[in-house]
């Protein structure tokens, strides 16, 4: 059981100090981490498989109760998950799932608008089966966003969608977040689209925060030199020479 | 880097059309209307003609006519809307108790170790006796009046219910749990939006089971010192030899069965729409 001291933040949006987390057998996951994110600052976090991007999202999330560990979190207080499945309760309708937990007048109302942002205005009564993978995911998203959370964590949310649907909800997530401002932990695997979408990536390595890079390109089409130079510098710090993999 | 770029033809006209009929190949097919009936109809043709050519004597088997004939009788000099009310409304005021108690049950014991720890096992041991083994003792204690019988057929049906009920419970995925603890609702919002619906499939189950179930718990009960029902009648009709009354009362426990077993699958097919399964 992890023992933190856990606030509600009234300066940046999360501040994690000194976060240690790990399991019975392997040892450390986290150990001693530090991280800032701004008000309304995109972070991709990136790193191979086991540094603990997961451990980091979920204790953020405060889902990690069976984890030992210690460290001081401050998050806001209304924070939102998107995991990489959508997790649409499968015997609601879609605008039910999007407005599930949701008190007050209204809700039905904000749940529409939400549906209309990701663009499945008309799908409000459809079971979440009759989606695809793609849909099913973007009505997660507005579940998300009806809430108006100040921090959206996002675990791997593309992972399980094919490529050209992956790029489609890149261009829909920056503009969304662009109009509600949250700050946003996005986990990924992904390096491109790490630089596509956030305004800082952070590599994890061993449990610690290995580079902290801010992402200031004028241009962010992959073609652009200085996309592939991040892009090469990024996938250094992960271990992977790009020159072996050929 | 050299790419050739073929732009498709679109597709013109019903010359293209595609006439195949996709359905699932590994699926039992197509449903078809009066499916159920096909069975039943069968039973009825082979022993309309077994009894009118003699090879069911009247003796074993009453002809389906003798049997219309002693319905009709039965309705309009012995009272048979009465009996059959009586017995309806003791399988019913019997299994809503039993539904009650079961979901009740199911839902504490399913939700909260403690109540696991003195729940289940109770019921697993009580599973293990056969309920009617039981009516002796609860004519010990309830008498031989319509306490007794509506608590054998309340007992008999919770199990099913319960055990039913908690299986599907268990078995809800425990992601929709984490999923309404990031939302941040309630416990009580909890067992109404998640758990309640995620165990309907298994509580429809066990609904079929105790339906079954109150029904035979009915027929058993209605040997005990009945003085309306349809199992007095079939008693009744036991002393004078008379199998046209006998099988008059099995038709009514028959129609009872299939209509309650209807009720709930029709339910069941409304109510979990959100399923796709090889049934559709």
């Amino acid at each position: 059981m992890a023992a933190d001291t856990r606030r509600l933040s009234t300066g940046p949006a999360v501040r994690v100090q000194d976060l240690h987390r790990s399991f019975h057998q392997n040892g450390g996951v986290l150990n001693g981490l530090d991280l800032d994110i701004a008000d309304g600052e995109f972070v991709a976090l990136i790193g191979r498989s086991g540094t603990g991007k997961s451990t980091l999202l979920r204790a953020l999330a405060g889902l990690d109760r069976d984890v030992d560990g210690y460290g001081r979190i401050t998050v806001p207080g209304s924070v939102s998950v998107v995991f990489q499945d959508s997790r649409l309760l499968p015997w609601k309708r879609i605008l039910d799932n999007v407005t599930f937990g949701l008190r007050g007048a209204g809700a039905a109302q904000r749940g529409r608008q939400a549906l209309a942002e990701v663009g499945l205005a008309g799908r409000e009564r459809a079971w979440p089966y009759q989606l695809s993978g793609g849909e099913q995911q973007r009505a997660s998203l507005a579940r998300s966003l009806v809430r108006e959370p100040r921090l959206l964590l996002a675990d791997e949310p593309f992972g399980a969608l094919d490529a050209l649907t992956r790029l489609r909800m890149h261009a829909l997530l920056r503009k969304l977040c662009e109009r509600h401002r949250p700050a946003v932990l996005l986990v990924t695997h992904d390096v491109d689209e790490a630089i596509v979408l956030a305004d800082r990536v952070i590599v994890l390595d061993a449990g610690v925060v290995r580079s902290d890079v801010r992402v200031d390109l004028p241009d962010r089409s992959r073609s652009a030199p200085a996309f592939a130079e991040l892009r090469a510098f990024l996938l250094d710090e992960l271990g992977v020479d790009e020159e072996n993999l050929r | 880097m050299t790419a050739t770029i073929h732009r498709g033809e679109p597709a013109t006209g019903a010359a293209r059309a595609d006439h195949r009929v996709v359905r699932r190949r590994l699926g039992p097919g197509r449903r078809f209307r009066f499916a159920f009936w096909v069975g039943p109809a069968l039973v009825l043709a082979v022993w309309s003609i077994g009894s009118a050519t003699g090879l069911i004597s009247p003796a074993v088997l009453t002809a389906p006519w003798d049997v219309v004939t002693a319905f009709r009788d039965q309705w309009t000099d012995h009272d048979l809307l009465g009996n059959i009310l009586s017995s309806l409304r003791r399988v019913v005021v019997g299994l809503a108790f039993g539904v009650a108690g079961g979901v009740l049950l199911a839902i504490v014991s399913g939700l909260s170790r403690i109540g696991e720890s003195v729940f289940d096992g109770p019921i697993q041991i009580k599973r293990s006796i056969p309920t009617l083994a039981l009516v002796p003792l609860f004519i010990a204690w309830f008498g031989i009046g319509e306490q007794m019988k509506i608590v054998t057929i309340a007992l008999i049906s919770l199990v099913p219910i319960y055990v039913h009920t908690h299986n599907g419970l268990r078995g809800i995925d425990g992601k929709y749990a984490e999923l309404a603890e990031t939302i941040g609702i309630g416990r009580g919002e909890f067992v109404r939006h998640v758990v309640l619906p995620g165990a309907l499939p298994g509580f429809l189950l066990g609904m079929r089971f105790a339906v079954t179930s109150a029904l035979l718990g009915l027929v058993v009960v209605e040997q005990y010192n009945a003085v309306s029902g349809v199992g007095y009648m079939i008693m009744l009709a036991e002393q004078y030899g008379a199998t046209n009354v006998i099988v008059v009362g099995l038709v009514i426990y028959g129609l009872f069965g299939y209509l309650a077993d209807t009720a709930v699958r029709l339910t069941g097919r409304r109510v979990l729409a959100w399923r796709r399964t090889l049934d559709d």
